[in-house]
């Protein structure tokens, strides 16, 4: 489904140049679970950028369905992040003064989706979660942080998108919620949703089916994991 | 990004800040409200002065003595202290110039008058009885000047009601009284009615005798002041200000019209001269009134740079999520619009206010026209854009990434 043939990024800051990434390719298919794992620095992010179209490679081509993306205007870039790709963000990122139900529904209004059709998927989606619904209107800011990342996740989900991008997606939670939001992953990825996860810890890469280890801006291992096996010793 | 959304979140963005929002408005409210209070206070102006003019008399020719400028149509000052124009010259302008509807000449000079009782210095003006006609004058008390007294030299004299008011009360019967005019005794024949105005020449505060005893028995010469023609219709007032100017020419023999001892005003010309004036003040208290706003206007730049500075992370999500160039674009030029056109609104009310104050304390005719409110709004619009237009760029230009990892 995604692609990506010798993706590099160099970064200009006056006149010192930083190179990211040097030289990444890989592919995903329709239906994986991987996880990009790498200490800080390691160019990780800025791979998660390129691959959910937030930014463009220096050099190098990124096919995502096939389609050249890599040389795309901002606005196009932003087309398909509205079609076909959902975040996930280490801080949430939520409307503070918007309700649960907004938050969800607001990828939607830039789709151009009648209010009331919006409100009826968001809702949609917010039940699939099992969200409970007392908390459906309260304000995104009075919730917990795991109630809000896992209303970051229904919003992430609300345009049905072929991609799912989590970026430490449990950095700013305790291990038990970080464990639920992980395990919603699990069974999105069992419902036969493309994700990949960005982190820089070891057992919670373990939760994905394939585990990318970026260094110094280049792959050094890319190795199927067994993840029944994983789940058995988180289970332990 | 449809309307309707746009308007729920600019209200929410608007209404999340109200005390900020509510001073931003205020600079703009000021600006606005100003605007249209300088504006009413000039257009007042205009109007009493186009009043005043119109009031003289309509069609109406005037000649006064004195040189036409060769460069423009300025006249110089010389009115009343050169002695070019005779009673002759009227005489021969109705008798000879053609659509002629009535010709008044006139005399005018300030005397002091005095009544057994009271005394008031006022312009005692010498004239005949086409002046009822030419100048649109009624008769309240009483009659008018009549040919008669003209050709007698009668001392009588008709005065106009503030006179009547200043010398012998307010809506008391003078007529058969007896006035002293520079120590000379007149008989009240008649009252004026009132025509309202101040200042400009009002005939309420004048004094009409007949122009031969104003020649004989005051002024002391054969002189006279101005001469006030009426035409027969608008449209041959240019004719016969031609007409005139020839004729009177030929009888002071003058070859040459630059030359000419005197000089021949259409009512179009005077309105035209005292409407340009005007005009020019409205401008300048506008364009006073203007800074105001242009100072609004930064206040709304300055709040609106702010609100894209605190929702940097806002819009580094929207971006993410799929918000497109001008889907932010538009968002933040709509707040920046609202905010001035809350403004704009409460400004034109306040202005209106402003202007009824004045026209009520001040004692200055004030006139809110359609014309100012239409300038106002579209001021306001066009600041809203202008100012709001930057910071919006600012918005839309964030890179997603950065913006949400802005701290």
């Amino acid at each position: 489904m995604i692609e990506c043939r010798n993706i590099a990024k160099v970064f200009k800051t006056g006149e010192v140049e930083t190179a990211a990434l040097r030289g990444v390719s890989f592919s995903v298919q329709k239906g994986e679970f991987v996880a990009i794992i790498g200490p800080s620095g390691c160019g990780k992010s800025t791979l998660m950028h390129i691959l959910g179209c937030l930014d463009t490679p220096t050099s190098g081509q990124y096919f995502f369905e096939r389609e050249d993306v890599s040389k795309l205007s901002d606005d196009e870039l932003a087309e398909i992040r509205k079609r076909k790709i959902g975040f996930v963000f280490q801080t949430f990122n939520l409307l503070p003064r918007a309700t649960v139900l907004r938050n969800v529904a607001l990828p939607l209004i830039y789709a151009g989706i009648s209010e009331q059709k919006r409100e009826e998927i968001a809702k949609s989606v917010l039940r699939d979660s099992a969200f409970p619904e007392e908390f459906w209107h309260h304000l995104s800011n009075q919730l917990s942080g795991g109630m809000m990342q896992r209303v970051a996740v229904a919003r992430a989900l609300v345009n049905d998108p072929l991609l799912i991008l989590a970026d430490e997606p449990t950095g700013n939670l305790d291990s038990k919620t970080g464990e639920q939001v992980l395990e919603t992953f699990g069974s999105l990825n069992k419902q036969g949703r493309t994700i990949i996860l960005v982190t820089h810890e070891l057992y919670i890469a373990k939760m994905a089916q394939r585990i990318i280890s970026l260094k110094d801006g280049q792959i050094i291992s890319d190795t199927k994991n067994q993840k029944e096996k994983i789940l058995k010793e988180i289970r332990e | 990004m449809k309307i309707f959304d746009l308007i729920e979140e600019t209200t929410s963005a608007i209404s999340a800040n109200k005390l900020r929002s509510g001073l931003t408005i205020l600079g703009i409210v000021i600006g606005i409200g100003s605007v249209i209070a300088m504006i009413s206070i000039g257009q007042g102006a205009s109007g009493t002065i186009q009043s005043n003019i119109q009031a003289m008399g309509s069609n109406l020719i005037t000649v006064m003595p004195g040189f036409q400028r060769t460069a423009g149509q300025m006249v110089m000052a010389g009115r009343g202290t050169a002695q070019t124009l005779t009673f002759e010259d009227s005489q021969a302008i109705e008798k000879e110039a053609s659509y002629v509807q009535a010709v008044a000449p006139e005399l005018s000079r300030r005397y002091q008058i005095v009544t057994k009782g009271a005394n008031t210095n006022t312009q005692v003006v010498g004239t005949t009885p086409s002046y009822l006609s030419v100048r649109n004058v009624e008769i309240e008390q009483g009659s008018f000047i009549s040919g008669q007294n003209v050709n007698n030299l009668a001392k009588v004299a008709v005065l106009g009601s503030t006179v009547r008011d200043d010398l012998f009360g307010e809506g008391a019967n003078p007529v058969g009284e007896t006035i002293r005019i520079s120590g000379i005794n007149f008989k009240v024949i008649g009252v004026t009615k009132s025509k309202g105005g101040t200042g400009f020449g009002s005939q309420d505060e004048m004094v009409f005798i007949p122009i031969t005893t104003a020649q004989k028995f005051l002024a002391g010469s054969n002189y006279i002041s101005t001469i006030s023609v009426q035409a027969q219709n608008p449209q041959v007032m240019n004719q016969l200000k031609t007409e005139i100017t020839s004729l009177l020419l030929q009888r002071h023999n003058i070859s040459d019209p630059q030359l000419a001892d005197f000089s021949v005003l259409s009512q179009e010309d005077i309105l035209g001269a005292a409407t340009s004036i005007t005009n020019t003040m409205t401008v300048l208290l506008a364009a006073i009134a203007g800074i105001s706003l242009v100072v609004g206007g930064i206040g709304i730049m300055n709040m609106m740079m702010t609100t894209v500075t605190e929702r940097t992370r806002e819009i580094g999500l929207k971006k993410a999520i799929g918000a497109k160039r001008s889907d932010i674009n538009i968002q933040f030029l709509t707040e920046a619009v609202t905010l001035t056109f809350i403004g704009g609104f409460l400004g034109i009310i306040l202005g209106w206010i402003l202007a009824f104050g004045i026209s009520t304390f001040g004692g200055i005719t004030t006139k809110v026209s359609p014309f100012s409110i239409i300038l106002a709004f579209s001021v306001s619009a066009i600041i809203g854009i202008g100012f709001g237009f930057w910071p919006a760029q600012k918005a839309a230009k964030l890179n997603p990434i950065e913006a949400l990892r802005y701290e």
